[in-house]
Parts: structure tokens; C-alpha cells; sequence
């Protein structure tokens, strides 16, 4: 994050990493049974949430009050909650995938 | 410590973090391991939060603090409290908020460049990222907002059409495209705001005219968009782990959204633009013209058929959801399973609101899940099924889908419920399926309705099965 117009990574390097991680993707999650398709979908759910590194950086790097403060504020706290509130129900969703003991008390947990 | 070292531990972060994310999937996979590879994607996740806030490039932290915070607390607490049976919305929404991260990132990178580039162009790689994640990332954040409106009730479900959808639609999309080309020519240019709003706009026609039934396939189309908008915010910043992070969902979503409408035997533009549901329904009549009968059956006497049957197969449905009758079913199953009654649930890949709907609703209950049977294992058993219940689902179970060439759903591969001996529907009234399509099961000569609310007819089910 320069003053300059960034050069960065040469793109054929970002191109790499990302059809590697598409291939890496299709991979692992084709071996996903149906009956865990929800938590799938809610588990990377919460991984896109990974945009509040972008956020960060970019609210980090915002100086002063202006606008792209504001911006960001807002991308991080969208962020914020994408990511805690995916892992948060992702795990209360695989809790109930387990055998539990005691009955149900028919409330949302 | 020395800048260049500090950032080379940063990168290395980011590698533990992209590694934890993959082996979080990877045990996803499995119902033994799945809450163990969650809880090691939110390692990954806290590793590279802690990784981007030692970045040098970050000054200010307050209101990083402040604005993480104030989300982490509110998405911590909606997770917890929201009732299982309104997890579609939460999914929707969750979505919707990593989408509109994207968008405002990119605006905000944007923005930031155009105070000391005016007038220049953006570099090709930066352009795209920015245009993409600006463009999808706002696609996918009004999308899901209306896709939670609609499973929120706070819409109506049905889809909502108007003339020239598919053109404007189209239109839209050029133009929004167009527009943010045209802006990465010059940074300040304003014109990629218009592109953002015309995004909006697109996200929230491109979801309005989709019925309920189609819901799974859309949720994970978004789900897809949003972290395809999270790579392309990767490539914008020069961020590698955002780049594998936000492939991996795109990949993960993709491969949903095929799956979703594989199971419904339609292509993802069909779902998208295809309005399905809008046509008038056709009145079920026989050859003759006249209504075709309807046969009811009442709770005590399915009791006395469900306990002497060998082999019961239940069907849901998103109605048993709505209901919020997966309790009493469960309660059903085990009262058969102590009195010696075969006892299995048939699950169609698209049942209900998002992929794997009813596992989750069913294991909320405590079924246990190796009572759960997917289609392929499901369907060779109805012939020797004795009894299926079909408990708030409709299309699913249509033949017409296997049988009728005219039918919409024709080719959609379906739970074959009418080769069972005996099938009982548990319905509110005749009214159709979200498909607005007739199901010409409900007038077998095999088949039983048992009107009422699921909850209602399933806990009056369950009293008279105690009372046999």
C-alpha cells in the first residue's frame, strides 16, 4: 500500500494461486455428502468473511476521518459479523450433527 | 522488528491461514470431523486476522477496533440466538454482508487511488479487481438481502415478474459493466458508483422473480458470487490469502449450485431467468374434465396401518419446516422403531430452502443421521415401502416429473414414492407446490391426504400410535 499506482505481484503469479485454489476447492468439496451441505455452504460462508483482512487494510491505511473511513468502518463491521456469525452458526448447526444424550428441549439452541 | 521480516511473517501467516481453511473444508466433509474442520477454518481466520493487523500499512486502529466489535458482537448474537428453522435466512444474510464488504472495499480502494491519480488509469489487474469485486460483490449483497426478505416472509415467497425482466436484466448488466470499464480509464471518475447502483438494482430484479422452491440453487449461486468478489478483492490489494480464501468458496459454491440444479434437472439460467411458478396452475381434471377425487385418511387409522407395517420411508419437506414439526416426526419414528417398524427418511437434494435443509432440521430433533437416506439409496426401497409419509413436500415427489413430458419439471429426478404401497400426504390444503404445478400423486388411487398442520396432525398421529 504505497503512494504509488501498485505494481504488486505480477498478475501471473495471482493467476496461479488462483487456479490452483480453484482446483484445490472442487477437489475437497466434491467429496462433501448432502446431508452436510448446509454446514458447507455456512462453513465458507464464514471463510469469504476472510474479506475483512481486506477491510483492515484498507480502513488501516484510510487516514483521517474521510470518506474511505467511512467506507471501511462499514466493510469491517460487515466483515466482522459475516465471519463470527458463520462460525458461530456453523458450529451450533455440526453440534446437533453428533449424538447427544440428553432430549431435545425444542428450542433453537 | 525489521520491516522486510515483518512482512515475510505476515505472508507466512497468511500460508498457516490458507492451509487451516483447506483442511477446515477437508473434514467438512465428514459428519465425524465436520465440527473439527470449522473450528479449525476460525483458527485460520483469527491467525490472519492477528497477521493483517500487525501490517505495517495499517496506522489507525480504533476504529478497526470499534467497527469489528460492534459486527463480531451482533453476528455472535443473531448465530446464537436464531431458531434452526430460520437458518436459510441467516445464510442468506451472512452472505449478503461478505458481498457488500467487497463492494465498499473496492469503492474504497477506488476512491483512494483517485486522490492522487486523478485523471489517470487504473493498471489492467487493479481495474478488473476493482470493477469485479465492486460490480459482484454489490450483485450479490442486494441479492441476498431479497433472497432473506423472501425466506423471511418479509416478501412473498412466489416469484414477482414484470414485462421485459429478462431484457432489462440483460441491459442492466451491460450498462453496469460498461459504465465501470469506462471509469477505470480515468480514477475519479464518479461512474463507478452509477455502475455500483445499477448492481444493486440488478442483484435485488435478478433475485425478486425466483419462487421458493428454487431458493437452494440461489443461495448457493450467491454464496459462489461472494467469495468470487473476496478473490477479486485479492487481487485488487495484492493479497494472496484472499485471493485462496475467497477461490475456495467461489469453488465450493459452484459446485453446490450445479449439484442444486442437477437435482432439479435445470441449468442455473434457468433458475436465474426462468421465473419458475409464474404460469397460471392447471386444475387437475381427468380426461373427462371433471375434479379428480381425493382420498382422506384419518389419524387413527394411519396409526393402526403405521404399526403394523414393516417398512415406513418418511418424506419431508419444507412444510415440515414451516410446521416446525421435525420434533413430533422424530417422536413418530421412534415410537415405530421401539415397535419393531422399519423406519428410514427419504431426502431430496433440494427439499426445502437451501442445499442439506432438512439434514440440519432433521438433526436438530436428534435423528440420528444414518436414519437419513439420499435419493439414490431411497429410491430402490420404495417398492417394498409399505407406507411413505410425505410431510410438506410436493414437487419432490411429483411423477409427473419422471412421467409427464409437458410437465415443467419434467426430467427433475424425484423421490418415486407412488412405487410404495401406500402414500400419505400431510398437506395444509390442495393448494400446489411452490412450482404452482398439480401433482397428480394426491389423486392416486394409492394415495391418502391427511389435511391439517403437520405439527398438529403429527403430534395427534403420535398419541394415537401410543394409544394402538
Amino acid at each position: 500500500m504505497t503512494e504509488e499506482l501498485r505494481e504488486g505481484l505480477p498478475f501471473v503469479i495471482q493467476l496461479t494461486v488462483f487456479v490452483l485454489a480453484a482446483w484445490v476447492g472442487i477437489e475437497v468439496i466434491s467429496k462433501v455428502p448432502q446431508m452436510l451441505h448446509t454446514p458447507l455452504m455456512s462453513g465458507t460462508n464464514a471463510i469469504h468473511g476472510v474479506v475483512l483482512v481486506g477491510a483492515i487494510l484498507v480502513l488501516g491505511a484510510a487516514a483521517g476521518g474521510g470518506f474511505e473511513t467511512a467506507l471501511g468502518i462499514v466493510a469491517v463491521a460487515f466483515g466482522a459479523a459475516n465471519v463470527v456469525g458463520g462460525f458461530v452458526v456453523t458450529d451450533r448447526m455440526l453440534q446437533m450433527f453428533k449424538r447427544r444424550p440428553d432430549p431435545p428441549d425444542g428450542e433453537g439452541r | 522488528m525489521d520491516a522486510a521480516l515483518r512482512a515475510d511473517l505476515i505472508q507466512v501467516a497468511y500460508l498457516v491461514a490458507a492451509f487451516c481453511f483447506i483442511l477446515g473444508l477437508r473434514w467438512l466433509s465428514s459428519p465425524r470431523t465436520a465440527r473439527k474442520g470449522n473450528l479449525v477454518a476460525a483458527v485460520g481466520m483469527a491467525i490472519a486476522l492477528v497477521a493483517t493487523v500487525a501490517d505495517a500499512s495499517v496506522e489507525t486502529y480504533v476504529w478497526i477496533a470499534l467497527a469489528a466489535v460492534v459486527g463480531g458482537a451482533v453476528g455472535a448474537i443473531v448465530a446464537r440466538r436464531v431458531q434452526m428453522t430460520a437458518m436459510p435466512q441467516l445464510v442468506a444474510l451472512l452472505n449478503g454482508l461478505g458481498g457488500g464488504a467487497a463492494a465498499l472495499i473496492a469503492l474504497a480502494e477506488y476512491h483512494r487511488e483517485s486522490a492522487s491519480h486523478a485523471g489517470e488509469s487504473l493498471p489492467p489487474v487493479l481495474a478488473v479487481g476493482v470493477m469485479f469485486s465492486a460490480i459482484v460483490g454489490s450483485i450479490s449483497f442486494s441479492g441476498s438481502i431479497v433472497a432473506f426478505a423472501k425466506l423471511q416472509e418479509l416478501l412473498p415467497g412466489r416469484p414477482i415478474t414484470w414485462p421485459g425482466q429478462k431484457a432489462l436484466n440483460a441491459i442492466g448488466a451491460a450498462v453496469a459493466l460498461g459504465l465501470a470499464i469506462y471509469a477505470s480509464f480515468d480514477i475519479a471518475d464518479p461512474l463507478l458508483w452509477v455502475a455500483v447502483a445499477i448492481a444493486l438494482v440488478l442483484g435485488t430484479a435478478a433475485v425478486l422473480p425466483i419462487g421458493g422452491a428454487d431458493m437452494p440453487v440461489v443461495i448457493a449461486f450467491l454464496n459462489a458470487c461472494t467469495g468470487l468478489a473476496a478473490a477479486a478483492t485479492g487481487f485488487m490489494l495484492d493479497n494472496t490469502l484472499l485471493i485462496i480464501a475467497g477461490t475456495l468458496v467461489g469453488a465450493s459454491g459452484t459446485l453446490l449450485t450445479k449439484l442444486m440444479g442437477d437435482a432439479m434437472n435445470r441449468s442455473l439460467a434457468n433458475v436465474l431467468f426462468g421465473a419458475f411458478g409464474g404460469g397460471g396452475a392447471a386444475q387437475a381434471t381427468g380426461a373427462s374434465g371433471e375434479a379428480l377425487p381425493v382420498l382422506e385418511i384419518s389419524p387413527s387409522d394411519l396409526a393402526a396401518q403405521l404399526v403394523y407395517a414393516r417398512r415406513v420411508s418418511i418424506v419431508p419437506g419444507y412444510g415440515l419446516a414451516v410446521a416446525q414439526a421435525q420434533h413430533p416426526v422424530r417422536e413418530l419414528a421412534d415410537l415405530l422403531g421401539e415397535r419393531g417398524v422399519q423406519v428410514s427418511f427419504a431426502i431430496h437434494p433440494v427439499a426445502g430452502r437451501m442445499p442439506g435443509h432438512m439434514n440440519v432440521l432433521l438433526a436438530e430433533a436428534d435423528v440420528p443421521y444414518d436414519q437419513l437416506l439420499e435419493m439414490e439409496e431411497a429410491n430402490p426401497e420404495f417398492p417394498q415401502t409399505d407406507v411413505v409419509l410425505v410431510i410438506g413436500a410436493n414437487d419432490v415427489v411429483n411423477p409427473a416429473a419422471r412421467d409427464d413430458p409437458s410437465s415443467p419439471l419434467h426430467g427433475m429426478p424425484i423421490l418415486e414414492v407412488d412405487r410404495a404401497e401406500t402414500v400419505i400426504v400431510f398437506k395444509r390444503s390442495m393448494a400446489t407446490g411452490f412450482a404452482g404445478i398439480e401433482n397428480l400423486l394426491f389423486h392416486d388411487p394409492k394415495t391418502r391426504m391427511l389435511f391439517g398442520d403437520a405439527r398438529k396432525s403429527l403430534v395427534h398421529l403420535v398419541q394415537e400410535v401410543q394409544a394402538v
